[in-house]
C-alpha cells in the first residue's frame, strides 16, 4: 500500500489521532476538575489545621476547622482587617489563593528588589490570616507564608503562639523541591524541630534562622535556629528567606506589632 | 496461527519474560515509587491501564498509521492516556497523587509502554495487544509490589501504612534500615529478583 505514506494521508492520520486524542484530555480534565478542587481546599485545611496541631488521622477535617478556626484578612501594610464588605470574588476568607492576589492588579504589588529577600517578585497586599480558639481565647495564630527554594515557590503555614514570638507549628502544603533533598521540608522530623523556638527575642527583634548545617544545642542563639537539610542548602536558604521576609517588616511586621499592643494594652 | 492463547500472553509477562526483569524496562520508575506500597500500587494500576489501553489504540489504527509518523502517533497516545490516567489519581487518590508527583507524567517516557507499542501492538490485533498490554503492566506491577514491600517493611518498619515492626524512633525494639530507603535498595532488590527468576528460568540468561 504506497498510499498509506501519501502526504494527504499523513496529514489525515495526524489531525485525526490530535483530534481525538485532545477531546478525550480536556474531557477528563474539565469532569474531573470539580473533585479536585474539592480535594485541593480540604487539603488546604488540613495543612491549616496541621500547622494549628489539630490534625489526626481520621477527622473529619471540615467540621474540625469550622470548630476551632477563624479567619481573618488584613492589610498587610497596617495590620489591620479589612472589614467583610470590602471582600471580593478575589479577596475572601472561604476561596484566598494567595498566587492570584499577588498577580492581580487590585490586589497585588511589586516588591522593591532590595527588599525581595523570598524572591517573590509581588505580594498580596492583604492576607488571610488564621486563628485558633480555646475556649473562646486565640491561642495561635497561623499565617500564611511563601517564596522562592531551589526550583519552586513552597507555599505554607507558620503558626506562632499567643504570645507572637514562641512558634508552634511549621508546614509547606506545596512544593517541587527535589525528593529526597529540598523536599525533606516535609520531613515530619524536620518540621517538629521548629515548635517551641522563638521568632523574636525579647526585644522584639526578629531572630528565628535557618542555618547550614546543625545549630549548636548549647548556644544562647539554639532557640532561634533550626537545623538546615543536608543536601538541600538551596532550599534552605529559601526557607530561611521566606520566613524572615513574612515574619519582618514588609511582611507580617505591622500585624504582629499591633496585635501585641492590642495583647498588652 | 491456528489459534491464539491468550492465556500465555497474559502471564508470560509476570514471570516469563517479565519487562523489568528480562528486558530490564522501566527501572527508573520502579527506583523512585518503591518507598511504599500505597505509592507502589498505585503507580502499577496507572501503568497497567496505560499500556494496556496504548496497546489496544495502537492496534486498532495499525493499519492506517503511515510508518513516518508512526512514533509520532504512539506518542501522541501514550501522552494522552498518561494525563487522563494523572488527572484521576488526582481527583480520586489525591495525596498519593501528591507522593507520587512528577513520577506519574514520567509514565510517558516508561519504555515499557513504547516498547510494547512498537514491539506488539504495531504488528498484533487489537485484542490479544490489550491482553499483551494488561500482562506486562502486570509484570511491572509484580516487581513493584515486591520491591515496594520489601523496602517498606525493613525501611520503615510498616505495611501498607500499618506498623509492623515498631521503631526505635517511635519507642520500639526495630532499628529502620535507612539504605531501604533510599532508591539504590531497589537495586539490589530487583538484580536479585531477576537472580531468582533466571535461576527457576536458565533460558533467560544471556549467553557469554
Amino acid at each position: 500500500m504506497a498510499k498509506k505514506d501519501s502526504t494527504k494521508k499523513t496529514l489525515l492520520v495526524a489531525l485525526g489521532v490530535c483530534f481525538v486524542a485532545s477531546i478525550l484530555v480536556s474531557t477528563a480534565a474539565v469532569g474531573l476538575n470539580p473533585i479536585q478542587s474539592n480535594n485541593k481546599k480540604l487539603d488546604l485545611l488540613k495543612n491549616i489545621l496541621a500547622a494549628g496541631d489539630l490534625y489526626k488521622d481520621g477527622i473529619d477535617i471540615e467540621k474540625t476547622y469550622k470548630k476551632n478556626i477563624s479567619s481573618q484578612i488584613i492589610d498587610i501594610r497596617t495590620g489591620k482587617t479589612i472589614p467583610e464588605k470590602k471582600y471580593d470574588a478575589q479577596c475572601n476568607v472561604d476561596d484566598f489563593n494567595v498566587e492570584e492576589m499577588a498577580n492581580s492588579l487590585k490586589w497585588g504589588e511589586d516588591i522593591p528588589q532590595n527588599n525581595d529577600i523570598a524572591g517573590i517578585k509581588r505580594k498580596p497586599k492583604a492576607m488571610v490570616v488564621y486563628t485558633v480558639k480555646e475556649n473562646e481565647n486565640i491561642s495561635k495564630f497561623i499565617l500564611p507564608i511563601y517564596g522562592k527554594g531551589l526550583w519552586s515557590t513552597l507555599y505554607g503555614f507558620i503558626a506562632l503562639d499567643k504570645d507572637l514570638h514562641t512558634i508552634k507549628g511549621f508546614t509547606f502544603y506545596q512544593h517541587g523541591e527535589t525528593p529526597g533533598l529540598g523536599g525533606e521540608v516535609d520531613n515530619p522530623k524536620w518540621k517538629r524541630q521548629w515548635i517551641g523556638k522563638q521568632a523574636f527575642d525579647a526585644d522584639g527583634n526578629l531572630k528565628i534562622e535557618v542555618i547550614k548545617g546543625i545549630a549548636d544545642r548549647g548556644s544562647t542563639h539554639a532557640k532561634y535556629q533550626i537545623d538546615g537539610l543536608s543536601g538541600a542548602t538551596l532550599t534552605t536558604r529559601g526557607v530561611n528567606n521566606l520566613v524572615r521576609f513574612w515574619l519582618g517588616e514588609n511582611g507580617y511586621g505591622p500585624f504582629l506589632k499591633k496585635m501585641k499592643g492590642g495583647n498588652n494594652g | 496461527m491456528a489459534k491464539v492463547k491468550y492465556k500465555e500472553i497474559l502471564f508470560d509477562p509476570i514471570f516469563k519474560s517479565n519487562p523489568i526483569t528480562l528486558q530490564v524496562l522501566g527501572i527508573c520508575s520502579a527506583l523512585a515509587v518503591t518507598t511504599k506500597l500505597e505509592t507502589a500500587l498505585v503507580m502499577s494500576l496507572a501503568v497497567t491501564v496505560v499500556v494496556a489501553f496504548s496497546n489496544l489504540f495502537v492496534s486498532l489504527i495499525r493499519n492506517y498509521v503511515p510508518s513516518s509518523i508512526r512514533i509520532l502517533v504512539e506518542m501522541t497516545i501514550i501522552a494522552s492516556l498518561v494525563i487522563i490516567a494523572d488527572q484521576f489519581i488526582k481527583a480520586f487518590a489525591y495525596d498519593v497523587s501528591k507522593q507520587l508527583s512528577v513520577y506519574v507524567g514520567l509514565i510517558i517516557t516508561n519504555c515499557i509502554v513504547m516498547g510494547r507499542a512498537e514491539a506488539y501492538a504495531l504488528k498484533n490485533p487489537p485484542l490479544q495487544s490489550f491482553m499483551d498490554g494488561v500482562g506486562n503492566g502486570l509484570g511491572y506491577a509484580v516487581i513493584l509490589l515486591v520491591v515496594g514491600f520489601m523496602r517498606e517493611l525493613f525501611g520503615s518498619g510498616k505495611f501498607f501504612g500499618i506498623s509492623i515492626f515498631p521503631l526505635t524512633t517511635d519507642g520500639g525494639w526495630y532499628q529502620g534500615n535507612g539504605l531501604m530507603l533510599l532508591a539504590p535498595s531497589a537495586f539490589f532488590l530487583i538484580a536479585m529478583f531477576i537472580w531468582v527468576l533466571r535461576t527457576f528460568y536458565p533460558e533467560q540468561v544471556e549467553e557469554k
